[in-house]
């Protein structure tokens, strides 16, 4: 099953090395990974999305909060909660066709740039619709794509902050 | 006043009352070792390799609970340290490693001596630091010395680029008055409703068996243990960490249990109804098959550390909290029950694992039952060391039969005495930890239990003892081959011993032991084994190596029968199941 993680994180060099080699040691997989500095920058938020048991989660957030570095941790996964991802597609202009047009037309999305020869797209969604949407093009047809991973915050009642 | 880099390394030291660095030199850390010349309250230890260093400060510091120290330089000084590291983490013993570091400007170049210690002891250190500004050192000390002690402890890296500690650049010894890291605050005090909830089941159970682990001898709780067990009155056994946290001669010990425990301690476990876990990580050398562990037992697990409840073992009433005050909280919520311990069901379960050890309990006789010319057992050899040390010895060992031997054999009657690798099995861990323990008790006996295997891996250290006077005993338990390795290989893989003999090419270990100017004695007949120890342990100012010829081929029973076994299921004889 798909968890999705939160974790506060000081920003500091090596934490989140610390965090994503504490993944691999004790044999579990990231699927995304998103980090980013947050509050005054001396935080780090970061968002990682896995796969496992209830069991296997619980152990995965109790060894990240042994790490020094690491202020709070939480899975998000059960309860109600936001995700979301952003996404950077750019393609031939000659590709930007109807079809193309018409798959965007549901999605939260921006024409970022356009000229003669190239489009850069922005996309926004949850992972779920992103992938969808995703799978239903053709790769030719795609130059770069670029993913943020998900990123993810607890519905208004639950925080996970300093 | 102002200090450099190296000064402030060493004045923060000694702040945190550090007496001795195990440490070797080398290029990197040569200002530091500068600094460390021009001072006089720390003393620094020479050792032979850097591996020796890592369990010499790892062995003083499980005897004395305080942080032990290391100093090496970059490159082959660091990779050389992480055994010793690793040995630290999985043990959890608070280590602090000093590595000296290529200059600043240097690092990530290839340049010479660089290797990335932050990057590569990362999986085996509690934390770890690097120093990008001189003026921080004496605040990463003083959090270095706190993260490794507290909480679960651990080992803690502190990198030093060499131009940190470059003598001509000075700084003033500024440090906070009080440590406040805001991403770690360990949790001491347990959960009150736990604790009443642990106290009704306790009281409640008619099979009830403590299994006390290594968090109770890091945790100084073993007066609270004993406390706790005069009005709870259950079975007690101990894992290999835990043993001397309990007293041996108390009815209710039952000895270590798990993979080479006692029958009754394994038996005990399996049929128990309750089990309360302190300080103990339910490892897979204790549980065999997780899925078949203690098929009827509600657990309690005390743990400082979060991590190790609910991971192997799904634990009923989890208890995070420092094992002292948990336990004290305990024992004054017991106090207070109305809940009477049902001793009528009590006094049949202690009859019953009194069966169980009348049955094929160890036998602690052996060195009455064994005749003149027969061959020297192995336990035999740890009996007659109870013997001659009265069992107040602080006990070293390396990693194999032998330290199983000891284990079962040696009834530790004191915390900390039992000083040996159990996570990570570290075979050259024993003759460097020993080192250690003299230091942290200079008057005291301390003997390295050894193999001919293990002892060859840190046997350069022999030199250190010289240099420092180091007048421990070493009792080589030598049957010519690896024997847990070719124990495993008579058992499993149908006796084909394959690289775990020596083909005829054992050094003579009594002349080694004089080239390096210490005493040897080699014994190989039954009769001489108590008058030889004697004659040893008579050589109070020497090192004395006695190299012991046993019969190579016993085994260690009982063993825990895996895969696929429960804890019930266990050798206890060659070809002979309970």
């Amino acid at each position: 099953m798909k968890r999705t993680l939160v974790v506060l994180i000081e920003n500091k060099p090596g934490a989140l090395a610390r965090i994503v080699g504490l993944f691999h040691q004790r044999g579990y997989n990231i699927d995304s990974l998103n980090v980013a500095p947050v509050f005054d920058g001396s935080y780090s938020r970061m968002t990682v999305t896995t796969q496992g048991t209830e069991n296997v989660v619980e152990q995965i957030t109790k060894q990240i909060n042994k790490l020094i570095d690491v202020i709070k941790v939480d899975d998000i996964t059960e309860g109600s909660h936001h995700e979301i991802e952003f996404v950077l597609i750019k393609l031939l202009t000659k590709d930007f066709n109807k079809t193309f047009r018409s798959k965007l037309k549901n999605l939260l999305h921006h024409i970022i740039e356009q000229d003669e020869s190239n489009v850069v797209i922005g996309i926004a969604g949850n992972s779920v619709i992103v992938d969808e949407f995703l799978l239903s093009l053709s790769y030719k047809s795609i130059i770069e794509i670029s993913r943020s991973g998900c990123i993810g915050m607890h519905k208004s009642e639950k925080y996970l902050t300093i | 006043m102002k200090f450099s880099g190296g000064d402030l390394l060493m004045r923060a030291l000694k702040d945190e009352g550090v007496k001795y660095i195990f440490g070797y030199p080398g290029g990197a850390a040569l200002h530091i070792y500068d600094a460390l010349f021009n001072q006089k309250h720390i003393e620094h230890i020479l050792v032979r390799h850097e591996q020796g260093a890592t369990h010499a400060a790892d062995g003083f510091a499980r005897a004395s609970g305080k942080a032990g120290v290391v100093l090496v330089t970059s490159g082959p000084g660091a990779t050389n340290a992480i055994t010793g590291l690793a040995t630290a983490f999985m043990d959890s013993v608070p280590l602090i490693v000093i590595s000296g570091q290529v200059q600043s400007h240097l690092i990530g170049t290839d340049s010479f001596q660089e290797t990335d210690m932050i990057g590569i002891s990362r999986p085996i250190v509690k934390h770890s630091y690097i120093v990008n500004c001189a003026e921080d050192i004496p605040k990463i000390v003083q959090e270095a010395f706190y993260i490794a002690t507290s909480g679960r402890p651990g080992p803690v890296v502190i990198d030093i680029p060499k131009d940190m500690t470059d003598p001509n650049k000075k700084f003033e010894y500024k440090k906070p008055k009080s440590i406040n890291i805001r991403s770690y605050k360990p949790k001491v005090d347990p959960h009150p409703g736990q604790i009443k909830k642990a106290a009704r089941a306790l009281l409640s159970s008619e099979r009830p068996v403590i299994y006390a682990g290594g968090g109770v001898i890091h945790g100084n709780a073993s007066k609270e243990l004993c406390a706790l067990n005069k009005l709870v009155k259950a079975p007690i056994t101990n894992t290999l960490m835990g043993l001397g946290s309990y007293p041996p001669k108390d009815n209710l010990f039952l000895g270590m249990l798990g993979m080479h425990g006692t029958y009754e301690a394994n038996m005990a476990m399996h049929h128990a109804d309750l089990i309360l876990a302190i300080g103990a990580r339910f490892d897979d050398r204790i549980t065999n098959t997780p899925a078949l562990f203690a098929p009827n037992a509600k657990i309690i697990h005390i743990d400082v550390d979060p991590a190790s409840i609910s991971k192997i073992i799904k634990a009923d009433i989890p208890i995070v909290g420092q094992v002292r005050e948990s336990l004290s909280a305990l024992i004054k919520e017991i106090k207070k029950s109305k809940i009477k311990i049902d001793s009528e069901a009590i006094d049949l379960w202690v009859s019953q694992i009194k069966q169980w050890k009348s049955q094929y309990g160890l036998n602690h006789d052996l060195w009455k039952k064994t005749k003149k010319n027969e061959k020297i057992l192995p336990q035999v050899v740890v009996q007659e060391l109870y013997k001659v040390t009265n069992g107040d010895a602080w006990v070293t060992s390396d990693v194999g039969q032998h330290q199983m031997f000891v284990a079962q054999y040696y009834k530790f009657n004191k915390p900390r005495r039992w000083v040996n690798s159990g996570g990570l099995g570290t075979m050259g861990f024993g003759l460097p930890a020993a080192i250690g323990v003299k230091f942290a008790f200079p008057n005291d006996e301390v003997v390295c239990v050894t193999g001919e295997g293990s002892i060859q891996m840190c046997i350069q250290e022999l030199s250190t003892c010289l240099q420092y006077g180091i007048n421990i005993k070493i009792v080589n338990i030598n049957n010519q081959a690896l024997g847990m390795v070719k124990q495993w290989q008579d058992m499993i893989y149908d006796k084909r011993h394959s690289a775990s003999t020596y083909q005829n090419s054992l050094p003579d270990f009594v002349k080694l032991t004089q080239a390096y100017g210490h005493v040897g004695f080699k014994v190989t007949k039954h009769e001489e084994l108590a008058k030889v120890f004697k004659k040893a342990f008579a050589l109070k100012n020497k090192l004395v190596f006695i190299d012991v010829y046993v019969d190579p081929s016993e085994h260690v029973y009982p063993m825990l029968i895996s895969p696929n076994g429960s804890m019930k299921d266990m050798w206890i004889g060659k070809n002979k199941k309970a």
